[in-house]
């Protein structure tokens, strides 16, 4: 099957539901509004099944209507960085064998981000889900800068330190300030002709590899990566580089 | 619902507490900060920017040198010697004027001539907790959990728009985020402002713009809306300040929380919290502690006995403060993972130790926001137990949990859904808690001994070591601070023999603080 459309209860119904806020008061005029609304936006049948006031200037809608749109699948391509993640002892493994040193990595939250959630879940002994963290491989040498890093202290440190990969992370994402961080540390690298000495990976639970290819990141890793997935991805390309 | 706690191991932890802080009190005893500096100068009339957007607290307290005597020392020596004020000395520094040298005024007379800008500084303070206790009166609050939402949207205009819907949906207590680097900047910004990150500038005319703007709702609603704001970082001290001159009602205060999560200077933080918690004391401001934080970094079962041995320090250095234990909201958060099997449980038992152990604290209760994802129907249910939890326990402020916590800071209709399913939660359960016993040696009992013990254990061993060197030694939260890193060190500084903080000490100011409201 290539052409697909949003599954209803009946094959190709194209069932969608919506839910949004107006800024006006709640009437049934307001209903109306919102059903002809996401008329306008492309959909059928639509069905304005609750609508109300949440204060005097705002009224809440929840909509079912149908698409009259289809995707073809078939050409759909968006290659996860994760690929098939090795153990902390195959990730240590490798490094040992192929690349022979410890491999330095360096994590922060860029420009004024001051939640480490992210990164620390991945970097940290503990780790996330049961699942250890960098700093527990003997394959690495885990340096987490923490919050609110500059890009520029970044690049001084992985200049000064020889790093071998960088982990930037961005939660706050508002008014995109988390492309802009994310631009900006790699353009840095390029100006200062560091780029090709290091894996340079983005993470965050609104990244995604998409996204940090376009960024021109080596990869991207969004919510719900696993250590060992960055690990494996790390030490992967790593002995990739020895062996070329 | 009642545990059997075993009141001397309580006891036995609140003594820990206090042999825990007090060192560290004799210490603050000793020193200052800039912070305090520029909160003094605040309270004695001094605002305003210079030319270049420096504002003048900044401007008065970087010209004072040596810093050992004090701002106040200073400004009441310039007084005696040109009647001016306050804010004319300060805008002279700012044009250039060196600050004059306080050594050849006589004490008394510096003193005597800064009394009055001082006593302004009280009554302004002293007024708006007067003029809330008369609100709380006229306009009486729904009963708690009090709910409370926050607006984040980096511009106070439409974080006023925010407001307003959320108090008309039920809010009882709006908080304005703050732009996400604003703890380490060492002023406190300027004006109105429209640009921020993750949450809008704190500043004092951002604070006037939503007090007005709550205040109209709160008449128009028949009930007080209450407003919070963030003394944390390097202006914990000047935020309470201003905070307590625009009459905010809570603001978000931690003796240790910049220390480990923002990286700010143990010795800075400790001195900031307690001069900003006398403020907070003498205008009626009720304190939110962060422990919330050492659960969403970290598994939030294992760390269930950090958050009580936090609660005790913070409640240790509140009462040093002078802050009684009503304005005392010591935090917890709702943070177990919801596949763990009886993680309801858990919290269940936590909330109600909280609240047997602190009875006369508005205990705050954080919202899951660790194992919120982009499922909002998930998360939406998640919300609904934290309610459940929250109204069964007697929990005071009720941070509501949004279903779209992972995703963005809240949109109106977030805010909406959430204050809908907190009231339909706690209206439907109201009194569930009351008519429930808990088994006596069963799974929650059982779990709420394990968190005091656990809670006694790390007590200990933070008194045995310090409590300095014990975050030097990464005891808290597995971070570890020097004692003279991070950031605002170089702010520190020694009082001399003639220093003088005529807000520090409710005596000396020659008042005693109004009667409170129970």
């Amino acid at each position: 099957m290539s052409s697909v459309k949003p599954y209803g209860d009946t094959l190709d119904d194209g069932a969608v539901q919506l839910s949004f806020t107006l800024p006006i008061p709640w009437d049934e005029a307001a209903d109306e509004a919102a059903r002809r609304l996401v008329g306008l936006m492309g959909f059928t049948d639509v069905a304005v099944v609750e609508g109300r006031p949440i204060s005097a200037a705002f009224s809440f809608y929840v909509v079912y209507a149908r698409t009259p749109v289809a995707i073809d699948v078939s050409t759909i391509r968006a290659p996860s960085a994760a690929g098939a993640a090795l153990s902390l002892e195959q990730v240590d493994e490798l490094v040992a064998k192929r690349v022979g040193r410890k491999l330095k990595v360096v994590g922060a939250c860029i420009g004024t981000d001051a939640h480490t959630v992210g990164i620390d879940a991945i970097l940290n002994m503990k780790g996330y889900k049961g699942d250890y963290g960098l700093e527990r491989y003997r394959g690495f040498e885990v340096f987490n800068l923490g919050s609110q890093i500059a890009v520029e202290d970044l690049v001084r440190f992985a200049r000064d330190r020889g790093v071998d990969a960088i982990l930037a992370s961005q939660v706050v994402t508002q008014k995109g300030s988390d492309i802009a961080n994310f631009t900006a540390l790699a353009e840095l690298l390029e100006a200062e002709h560091l780029r090709e000495d290091v894996l340079l990976i983005a993470g965050g639970p609104r990244v995604t590899n998409l996204l940090a290819a376009e960024l021109g990141y080596d990869a991207g890793f969004g919510r719900g990566t696993l250590p060992s997935e960055v690990a494996t991805f790390i030490a992967r390309r790593a002995a990739e580089r020895v062996s070329a | 619902m009642q545990l059997r706690i075993d009141p001397g191991a309580v006891a036995r932890a609140r003594r820990l507490a206090g042999a825990i802080v007090d060192p560290v009190e004799a210490f603050i005893a000793r020193h200052s900060t800039v912070g305090v500096e520029r909160a003094v100068a605040r309270l004695c009339g001094v605002d305003g920017v210079d030319a270049d957007g420096v504002p003048l607290p900044n401007r008065l307290v970087d010209a004072l040198r040596p810093r050992e005597g004090g701002i106040a020392r200073a400004l009441g020596a310039a007084a005696a010697e040109t009647g001016r004020s306050p804010q004319d000395v300060a805008a002279a520094v700012a044009a250039g004027e060196p600050l004059p040298d306080p050594s050849r005024t006589p004490e008394a007379a510096g003193r005597a001539a800064l009394r009055p800008h001082v006593e302004r500084g009280w009554a302004r303070l002293d007024g708006a907790r007067r003029e809330r206790d008369a609100l709380l009166a006229r306009l009486p609050q729904a009963e708690p959990p009090l709910l409370y939402v926050i607006v984040a949207s980096g511009n106070i205009y439409e974080d006023r728009t925010a407001a307003v819907a959320a108090a008309e949906a039920g809010a009882q207590i709006v908080a304005v985020i703050r732009s996400t680097a604003q703890s380490l900047l060492d002023y406190v910004p300027y004006g109105a402002t429209t640009e921020g990150f993750g949450g809008t500038y704190a500043t004092q005319e951002n604070f006037r713009i939503m007090r007005a703007a709550l205040d109209a709702a709160s008449e128009r609603l028949g009930r007080y809306v209450m407003l919070t704001n963030y003394a944390s970082g390097l202006c914990m001290a000047e935020i309470a300040a201003t905070a307590a001159l625009e009459r905010l009602d809570m603001l978000l205060n931690d003796s240790m929380y910049g220390i480990l999560f923002r990286d700010i200077n143990m010795q800075r933080t400790f001195v900031d919290q307690h001069f900003s918690r006398q403020l907070n004391a003498r205008s009626g401001i009720v304190i939110n502690t962060g422990e919330d934080n050492y659960l969403t970094t970290a598994d939030a079962v294992e760390q269930a006995p950090a958050v009580l041995a936090s609660q005790f320090v913070n409640e240790a250095f509140a009462l040093r403060a002078g802050l009684p234990p009503r304005q005392m909201g010591l935090g917890d958060a709702y943070e177990i993972d919801p596949d763990l099997e009886d993680g309801f449980l858990f919290q269940l038992a936590q909330a109600q130790l909280a609240r047997q152990i602190f009875p006369a604290a508005p205990l705050k209760y954080m919202p899951p926001t660790k194992h919120m994802t982009g499922d909002i129907f998930k998360g939406h249910l998640i919300d609904a137990m934290f309610n459940l939890t929250s109204v069964m326990t007697h929990q005071t402020i009720h941070l509501c949990g949004m279903l779209t916590e992972a995703i963005h800071t809240p949109f109106v209709g977030d805010r909406a859904l959430a204050l809908e399913n907190a009231r339909y939660v706690m209206g439907t359960a109201r009194h569930l808690g009351d008519e429930l016993e808990i088994v006596p040696g069963g799974k929650i009992e059982r779990r709420a001994h394990d968190v005091l013990n656990g809670a006694l254990r790390i007590l200990g061993a933070v008194a045995e070591r310090g409590l300095m060197r014990a975050i030097e030694n990464g005891t808290f939260a597995d971070v570890r601070r020097a004692r003279d890193g991070g950031r605002g060190y170089d702010g520190v500084f020694s009082k001399a023999d003639q220093y003088w903080n005529p807000f520090a000490d409710v005596e000396s100011a020659g008042m005693r603080p109004p009667a409170s409201r129970s």
